[in-house]
């Protein structure tokens, strides 16, 4: 923040780009990636096909890598830092995060209540079973 | 008189560094303005997801996901999209350098790779409802065709956008303006790939599982 008053943009590799030209280590920022990337997208379909996890954890597992891939893509895709020329770009996305669990976990939440106290015979009225 | 004119002199120093140096480069204030958008669309996806999760089990006697997925066209959507999300960052540094052979060579690949994508998603579709699993067969059904079919849809304007945009840099050359489009297309399509990383493990993965 010393030399730079402004935030940086959202998906600019580092240093503003007018003062030095693309150079090799960028390409080699979204190299990393890519491979971070397959790795981890190789991981989740092994961990889906194989037997050697306990089951009931693996929708835990695969949950856990997709955050992981979510984070990799959002620093060496979208060039999210922890910077203070990033803090605007950084609380946004934490505020959409926020936004995001905040509509999925209340919409499970809110269904499955309904669906275990409020309907009389389960079998009957439960909302995911109706077409 | 010679007071005002120090107080003048000085008033500068005591402002903040951001205000002096005025509002930021117009680069910074569009891609900005553009990520907060993509935040209000990742929101949207959030509430399909939200629906999706409810209904999934409200397949009404129909086929179920475990029944309907095949992981091996999955595993190569995923890595159409993951490559062309690579291809479409080493076009944003070819725009950096202003190269515009390297720009068109990337920009070829990444809607190569988005448009591959796109096939493989309408073929199994059309596989889909072909086999009687259309989207008024039931609840999980309708819920899954409109997620997967909404994120198609971005990726369908992503690519015309895409080639929008080459046309643009053909005709206009590297200019501040077509610049600052590319740099939002590419925040648009690194974002849809983060979408989809969510879907396939959510929707397919976490669906074949027994």
């Amino acid at each position: 923040m010393t030399d730079m008053p402004y935030d940086r943009a959202p998906g600019d590799a580092s240093p503003p780009p007018e003062t030095r030209s693309a150079t090799r280590s960028d390409a080699a920022i979204y190299t990393v990636g890519l491979a971070v990337a397959v790795i981890l997208t190789g991981t989740s379909f092994w961990v889906t096909n194989t037997s050697l996890i306990w089951g009931p954890g693996v929708p835990l597992g695969l949950a856990v890598l997709a955050i992981a891939q979510m984070g990799i893509h959002l620093v060496f895709f979208l060039h999210i830092t922890t910077g203070p020329d990033n803090t605007n770009n950084v609380l946004a996305l934490a505020f959409g995060v926020l936004i995001v669990f905040l509509v999925v976990a209340g919409s499970l939440w809110i269904m499955t209540d309904l669906n275990n106290m409020l309907m009389p015979g389960r079998e009957l009225m439960d909302l995911r079973m109706q077409r | 008189m010679n007071v005002a004119v120090t107080l003048d002199e000085i008033r500068p120093d005591a402002l903040p560094i951001a205000s002096e140096a005025g509002p930021p480069p117009k680069r910074i204030v569009v891609a900005y303005g553009f990520w907060i958008f993509l935040l209000s669309d990742i929101v949207m996806f959030s509430a399909l997801f939200a629906a999706y999760a409810v209904l999934v089990r409200a397949t009404a006697g129909g086929p179920t996901g475990a029944q309907l997925f095949n992981q091996g066209s999955v595993a190569i959507q995923t890595a159409f999209l993951l490559a062309s999300s690579y291809a479409c960052g080493l076009m944003s540094l070819a725009v950096g350098a202003q190269r515009r052979d390297r720009t068109y060579a990337f920009a070829l690949v990444t809607f190569a790779l988005g448009a591959a994508f796109l096939v493989l998603e309408l073929r199994e579709f059309a596989g889909m409802i072909a086999s009687g699993a259309a989207p008024q067969r039931s609840a999980f059904l309708s819920a899954f065709f409109t997620l997967v079919g909404c994120h198609g849809l971005h990726v369908t304007a992503g690519l015309i956008w895409l080639s929008v945009m080459m046309v643009q840099v053909a005709v206009k050359g590297f200019r501040a303006t077509v610049q600052r489009r590319l740099l939002c297309f590419a925040l648009f399509w690194h974002t849809l790939d983060i979408i989809w990383v969510w879907l396939f493990t959510f929707v397919y993965l976490m669906g074949v599982l027994p």
